[in-house]
């Protein structure tokens, strides 16, 4: 029986300069900043992604235009 | 520059060099050092047999020594490659056979005297690279970054430097002092290594202490010593509080100088040893103005590659800068904490949360300083000592 | 046959300018992280790729139909050698300057989590060549371009452009994240 492992949505904070996009698709896992950089809202640094935001994840992870953020 | 004795720990600054360099094969090496309990003493303490191992199983792995020597208030490595380079070269050489090393570089930064350490290093396999500075050149990424020809600023620290470092080959940085007690280790054994510090932490380490004390310098002594004993050959002029960790540090009130420096007991204070420095801060300086100091420069040495950082550590310096000359703000604090919250944990690299922690330490140990300040007034004026009324 | 792969031809290519027009003007609101009403960021960012593989497509089909209708007179070296053509050979060879700079930004963009963000932008950058390029191939080449409806397209599409690129040039533009703030804080 596989144990599905969890996977974490990471921010490359050398790339982001606060585009926003991930924080608009994932309001659950991310907020903003007031100089719109991401904040996670699990009070972890690269928060957790629920198997159902899965798909929202990788979505943002493609359409962020800096390429700043992906799953691991 | 001053070298002070303490107690008879004279092992790093008292130990010539050795005949022949001991050889180890990788598994002897790694038994050594944790049999020894050596951790790092650049400052983040990992233990050090972790680090080698993550190199194990690469082929050719570059070797680092780092002496970048960035925290402008540490001496310590500056004052190793000065007086025993060979016990620095002899580590390089120790854990570079041991690893295999295609390449073992002695890194130093622009506040150390390369001389001492090309004497040492001549003809021995090891390349001293005098690089650029800065507070960040020292860390990790940043220093391989620089030594693979790219700008000296930190890389995501998802790729770890052991999987991919200079010139994209895995990389084992240890901190110099940390490889000259390699050195040690390697000549004297686990054992007579563990009958100085503690048994948690064990061995000596360098410290260098600065402020208002008469001799500022480097000692070494004991891993675990109280605070007030690594203090005294430098004979501290009635310190109101000490900065135990540099830039990035926490303070220790007065009332709590003899403190040992051991993890556990430093963690109440929100402090931890680093790489030993310590700062004294005596009677007629304002401790505000200090912290506002290091907060600005510290903002100034930022990176400038991470959005919270470029933009929340000015802005917490801004602030601390504010209070420190009395402005009646009374949302000050609460506004110098915020951008506190909003730059932990959100960088490259460890350098706002070590900012971080410097201010959240000023504004709790100095809490009646900064009640003067709000009134517009300062703590010197009535002689206030550091948070007698914050005792834990 | 033949008047439908000329009719494919000259319609692909005209659809096409319009399109990446889109893709400029949304590239630019991108890049500035404001959101579009109804799209959001993550939308404006999506559209725009959508709408640059989409003109990629057309201009795929423009190629193409061009070069089997034999009315077109489109040889093989046409499509990698500009200014051999026999019709309106410069204008001509400013569409087939075109199709290469659009083949290696589309490459670039296609790979850019392999090279990089750097590559990936200065790269992307000649966008603002191939842009103006493919409006002048038209303009020359297309066979309406002189009709008033193709003109008043055109001239849509440089306005569309010349606004975007006026409004991110002007001094009044607040970039984001720290040259944002960076005002903030200067004040």
């Amino acid at each position: 029986m596989s144990r599905r492992s969890e996977r974490r949505l990471h921010v490359d904070w050398t790339r982001c300069d606060g585009h926003g996009a991930c924080a608009e698709l994932l309001p659950e896992l991310l907020a903003h900043d007031e100089w719109g950089f991401p904040l996670s809202r699990t009070g972890e640094r690269d928060p957790v992604v629920p198997p159902r935001l899965q798909e929202l994840a990788d979505h943002a992870v493609r359409t962020c235009p800096l390429m700043a953020l992906r799953t691991v | 520059m001053t070298t002070m004795a303490s107690r008879d720990t004279r092992r790093l600054l008292g130990t010539p060099p050795a005949e022949r360099l001991p050889r180890l094969t990788l598994a002897q090496l790694l038994a050594l050092v944790e049999d020894a309990g050596l951790t790092g003493r650049g400052g983040a303490g990992f233990p050090t047999a972790i680090k080698v191992r993550a190199v194990a199983e690469a082929r050719r792995p570059v070797l680092v020594g780092n002496a970048m020597e960035g925290e402008p208030l540490s001496m310590k490595d500056a004052v190793l490659l000065n007086r025993a380079p060979h016990l620095v070269v002899e580590g390089l050489g120790v854990v570079g056979q041991a690893i295999g090393a295609g390449r073992r570089v002695l890194a130093i930064g622009p506040d150390v005297d390369p001389g001492d350490a090309e004497t040492a290093a001549h003809g021995r396999g090891v390349e001293v690279a005098p690089l650029e500075g800065g507070f960040v050149a020292g860390q990790e990424s940043a220093l391989v970054n620089q030594l693979s020809g790219r700008p000296a600023v930190p890389s995501d620290p998802l790729v770890r430097v052991t999987t991919r470092g200079v010139d994209g080959r895995p990389t084992l940085v240890l901190n110099a002092e940390t490889l000259a007690q390699v050195a040690l280790l390697a000549r004297y054994g686990a054992d007579w290594f563990r009958e100085a510090g503690t048994a948690e932490d064990p061995g000596t380490s360098l410290f260098s202490i600065s402020g208002a004390v008469e001799h500022p310098g480097v000692v070494e002594a004991a891993r675990g010593t109280a605070l007030s004993d690594v203090l005294a050959p430098a004979l501290p002029q009635d310190p109101v509080a000490v900065l135990v960790g540099g830039y990035h540090g926490a303070w220790l009130a007065g009332w709590a100088i003899d403190t040992p420096l051991t993890a556990p007991a430093l963690r109440q204070h929100g402090a931890t040893v680093g790489a030993g420095v310590l700062h004294v801060l005596g009677r007629g300086t304002c401790p505000l103005r200090v912290a506002a100091d290091i907060a600005a420069y510290l903002a100034e040495e930022s990176a400038q590659q991470c959005g919270p950082c470029v933009n929340g550590l000015p802005r917490m310096a801004d602030g601390l800068r504010r209070l420190a000359r009395r402005v009646p703000d009374p949302g000050l604090p609460a506004e110098i904490d915020r951008m506190r919250m909003l730059v932990t944990g959100r960088g490259a690299c460890a350098h706002p949360d070590g900012t971080a922690r410097m201010v959240a330490s000023t504004m709790r140990v100095f809490a009646p300083h900064v009640d003067r300040h709000l009134a517009g007034h300062c703590g010197l004026d009535r002689g206030l000592d550091a948070g007698r009324e914050v005792r834990r | 046959m033949n008047g439908a792969l000329w009719a494919l031809g000259r319609g692909t290519g005209i659809v096409a300018l319009v399109v990446f027009t889109i893709t400029i003007v949304l590239g630019i609101v991108t890049r500035s992280g404001r959101p579009v009403p109804g799209l959001g960021r993550s939308g404006a960012a999506d559209v725009h790729r959508t709408a640059a593989l989409t003109g990629t497509a057309l201009v795929g089909v423009h190629v193409g139909s061009l070069f089997l209708d034999p009315y077109a007179q489109l040889r093989l070296v046409d499509l990698f050698l500009p200014f051999l053509g026999s019709y309106r050979p410069l204008w001509q060879g400013l569409g087939t300057l075109a199709v290469e700079l659009l083949g290696i930004v589309t490459v670039v963009s296609l790979l850019r989590r392999q090279v990089g963000p750097r590559v990936f932008r200065a790269v992307h950058w000649l966008t603002y060549v191939f842009w103006p390029v493919a409006l002048l191939h038209a303009l020359g080449n297309g066979t309406d371009a002189a009709t008033p409806w193709f003109r008043g397209v055109a001239v849509a599409c440089i306005a569309a452009v010349g606004l975007a690129v006026g409004w991110r040039t002007a001094p009044s533009y607040a970039g984001r994240g720290w040259h944002r703030i960076s005002r903030r804080v200067a004040r």
